[in-house]
């Protein structure tokens, strides 16, 4: 019986899996955080939440959407039960493994307390059981899960995904919504915890909510995704989301606002990238460099303590001549890899962003750009009646920051639907052809690293004036890999898309300096984006909010079977011409 | 003048002798079939004129310059377009749209442009829409309407033979080289390609080169046919001079049987 066999070998993963979370650390790091009182800890959620996963692989058996395999709860229980089982005895045999074979020199979080962590605070023999049996039991509900009806499992979905959220935001609930301090009262512990009877009362109501509004919320979900750019519709949200966003930083507190800054930061950076690689489809892995160049030369520029150069000039006056130091950096780099494709490009790219660096640091241009010291006391940016803006105002500073986000984002736009872009787009489908169709290739590229450039030189003067201070670890390779992956797992191409991966990846789980709003992610922060990298590029590489055109790339042909098979109306040219 | 004079045409790739000393002439108005075998070299012949590759030795006289040696898109500018034997659209931009790159050459509007949307840019935009639309009409109802709005990856064979062939036109060419243009169509598109071929001349100013395989196609359109056997040119004139040609027949289908016994 296959099923059987698949059931043991996704419980051994499962338990590996449980395993490794425990031997990283994150099992008894995120036991501090509670999110259910009294009972529910981030690190339960997590140790057990891969066990409920499993159960629902289990239960899903062959995946093959061409057949309506009906379901049967109790089937998948039992199977999900037994791989939960598997995996929690699993973890069991590794716990107790650890509790006996003291490995904590080397493996410095395979520790007592993670041992602790892993049995429930309840000690070895007791313990063990509890994880087998809370393992089994999340498996069962995991592979149950699986055979109810689409109405139900999306309504339990819906309602834990929302008390989860309820719980995981709590800091960002508190400060917006200050002014409904009896509200918060009641849903959160004076800990700010969740109480478990507001958990009820939340997932209740978000059942509802969802059952009850379903056909209309899909309505409009696929209205927006249908409405062309010049619809009513589409330009109402817009303006909707565009007011909500004006308004929000005046009810965040100053933590908040300093997150929305390094997310538009992030945003800006990635609406920069995603014209070289979504666009112009050239894989720059070193596009920090640019964001260095706007950020030293903005300090070079404006700070009194610029060593060898100091015009000390007012922020406004110093960005078009750093503008023009990015336009010279963007030719700089695109003009050696113009006839380069793909991997050599991104290594080529790659060491151009850390020869940026290294020069930075170095000894050499110390007299200019302050060596390993860096620059100091950048002033802020200076707005005639309201003094000098710098990031000891976030709430202030961060309006710059949507201010260029704006611009960067018209600017994308308008090239996609234009002669420059289609250039673009035409490079990226196939080089060799359009550069017989008359593209001038090497133009065209030059435009696509220099428009990139400029934007990040953007981002970086606005990070100079905001930090005061600009040291060269701020633009190392990680910070490149980061931005690309917020282009690739938002949506290459798309402009929503980047923003929306900036705000899940750098608000939620932080940025490469700064944490989200999930402050305990931080340390595991580069494993879950290599994790969700991952994720993506299998189930959904167009990414969260793609582009009609990517999606078009990469389901073209289930694009066009679907098309074929409901064509409606339209004469096809055989069938016309049969008839002739 | 000849609009495109080739004189002594040589190209090797690795040690095959690909063209070997080549002279081709033709005139403005004309239709010139290139035939010969597979493996002739004819489709490197294209590959040369256009700039993809450039020639080991000889001249390509286009309009007066020699164009050897020449990027392909300067090419293009200069007034030579191309199709590709094996299909070469861009796959995931609308019909519309790959018709519009055709314009790329021809048109100006940059980054400020756009930024900035200045008229020229917007007036720009508005012509090569309408450009792209006119080209695409040649082939009448076929990628009218709302196949201007399909992603090119949905148009079937025949569909996207011409889109090529119209997005070569949107680059305004004096010279079409047609690479094997109704390869794979069944008889009822061939018919209807061959005339329109046909009536390149007159309707849209263009001369044209084709390479082909069809007989039927080849007597139908040309005013002269030209045969390529492993690289050198063996035969030239009118259909019917070089189909009773010996040399031609004999590379097509090798020497006659009683040759062979003797």
């Amino acid at each position: 019986m296959s099923n059987l066999r698949r059931a043991v070998r996704l419980g051994l993963i499962g338990g590996l899996a449980m395993s490794f979370v425990g031997a990283i650390g994150m099992v008894d790091k995120f036991d501090d955080r509670l999110l259910i009182d009294p009972f529910l800890t981030l690190g339960m959620l997590v140790l057990l939440g891969i066990p409920v996963v499993i159960g629902v692989l289990v239960a899903r058996g062959e995946p093959n959407p061409l057949v309506e395999l009906v379901r049967d709860p109790a089937a998948g229980a039992v199977s999900g039960l037994l791989a939960g089982i598997i995996a929690g005895t699993a973890t069991a045999l590794y716990a107790l493994l650890i509790d006996g074979v003291k490995v904590q020199q080397h493996f410095p979080n395979m520790s007592p307390q993670m041992v602790d962590a892993l049995t429930f605070g309840l000690g070895v023999p007791r313990g063990l059981l509890v994880l087998v049996g809370g393992a089994a039991v999340a498996g069962a509900l995991g592979g149950a899960s699986v055979g109810l009806s689409d109405t139900i499992r999306h309504g339990l979905t819906r309602s834990v995904g929302w008390v989860l959220g309820v719980a995981l935001l709590e800091s960002l609930i508190d400060d917006m919504f200050e002014f409904a301090e009896p509200v918060i009262d009641l849903i959160y512990t004076p800990l700010g915890v969740v109480r478990w009877s507001s958990a009820l009362v939340i997932g209740a109501l978000a059942w509802f909510l969802h059952t009850r509004f379903r056909g209309e919320g899909k309505r409009f979900t696929s209205a927006v995704g249908e409405a062309d750019s010049k619809s009513n519709l589409r330009r109402g949200l817009i303006v909707i989301v565009a007011l909500a966003v004006l308004i929000l930083p005046q009810l965040l507190g100053g933590i908040l606002n300093e997150l929305m800054i390094n997310v538009a930061l992030f945003i800006l950076m990635g609406l920069g990238l995603n014209i070289v690689v979504g666009h112009a489809g050239l894989l720059d892995l070193g596009y920090v460099a640019f964001f260095a160049v706007g950020a030293y030369g903005t300090a070079v520029l404006t700070s009194p303590l610029s060593p060898t150069f100091d015009p000390l000039l007012n922020w406004w006056v110093a960005l078009p001549i750093v503008l023009v130091f990015a336009v010279i950096a963007g030719i700089m780099v695109g003009t050696p890899v113009i006839r380069m494709r793909g991997d050599y490009l991104a290594i080529v790219t790659l060491g151009f962003g850390e020869i940026v660096r290294i020069l930075l640091l170095s000894d050499w241009l110390t007299p200019i750009f302050g060596g390993a010291q860096g620059i100091r006391r950048i002033p802020g940016i200076q707005v005639p009646g309201m003094g000098t803006i710098g990031g000891t105002d976030p709430e202030l500073f961060v309006y710059f920051l949507m201010f260029f986000v704006a611009i960067a984002a018209y600017i994308s736009y308008r090239a996609q639907e234009s002669r420059v872009g289609r250039a673009w787009a035409a490079m990226r489908e196939d080089e060799d052809v359009a550069e017989a169709i008359g593209v001038n290739t090497v133009q065209s590229k030059l435009l696509a690293f220099v428009t990139g450039a400029v934007i990040a030189s953007f981002a970086g003067a606005l990070f100079s004036a905001k930090v005061g201070t600009v040291f060269t670890n701020s633009f190392d390779v990680l910070v490149s890999i980061i931005i690309l992956v917020v282009v690739i797992v938002g949506g290459m191409g798309s402009i929503p898309g980047v923003m929306v991966g900036a705000l899940v990846l750098i608000g939620i789980l932080g940025g490469p300096k700064s944490p989200g709003l999930l402050q305990e992610m931080s340390e595991y922060k580069l494993l879950i984006y290599g994790a969700l990298l991952v994720y993506m590029m299998l189930k959904r590489p167009e990414g969260l909010l793609p582009s009609v055109r990517r999606t078009r790339e990469l389901h073209g042909e289930e694009m066009a079977q679907d098309a074929w098979l409901h064509k409606s109306g339209e004469p096809e040219d055989e069938i016309a011409e049969a008839a002739v | 003048m000849a609009l495109l004079e080739i004189e002594g045409l040589d190209k090797s790739f690795g040690g095959v002798k690909a063209i070997s000393g080549l002279d081709f002439h033709i005139d403005d108005g004309e239709i010139v079939s290139v035939i010969g075998p597979n493996g002739a070299g004819k489709t490197s012949f294209f590959n040369v004129i256009s700039g993809i590759f450039p020639p080991d030795a000889g001249r390509i006289v286009f309009e007066g310059d020699d164009l050897a040696h020449h990027l392909p898109n300067e090419i293009t500018y200069r007034g030579i377009a191309r199709t590709f034997q094996n299909v070469r659209l861009f796959p995931n931009l609308t019909v519309l749209e790959n018709a519009m790159v055709g314009q790329h050459c021809r048109t100006s509007s940059g980054m400020w442009g756009t930024i900035l949307q200045t008229r020229k840019h917007r007036e720009e935009e508005k012509m090569i829409e309408e450009k792209a639309k006119e080209v695409l009409s040649f082939f009448g109802s076929r990628l009218a309407g709302y196949r201007h709005e399909q992603p090119a990856f949905m148009l079937s064979y025949a569909n996207r033979r011409r889109l090529e062939i119209a997005r070569a036109l949107a680059t305004e060419p004096r010279l079409l080289l047609l690479d094997e243009p109704t390869a794979g169509m069944n008889p009822r598109e061939t018919l209807e390609l061959t005339e329109q071929i046909g009536h390149l001349p007159e309707a849209r100013g263009v001369t044209v080169i084709v390479i082909e395989h069809d007989m039927k196609v080849v007597q139908n359109v040309s005013d002269r046919v030209v045969v390529l056997d492993h690289g050198v040119k063996i035969a030239e004139g009118s259909y019917d001079e070089v189909s009773s040609n010996d040399q031609v027949i004999e590379a097509y289908l090798g020497r006659p049987a009683k040759a062979a016994n003797e």
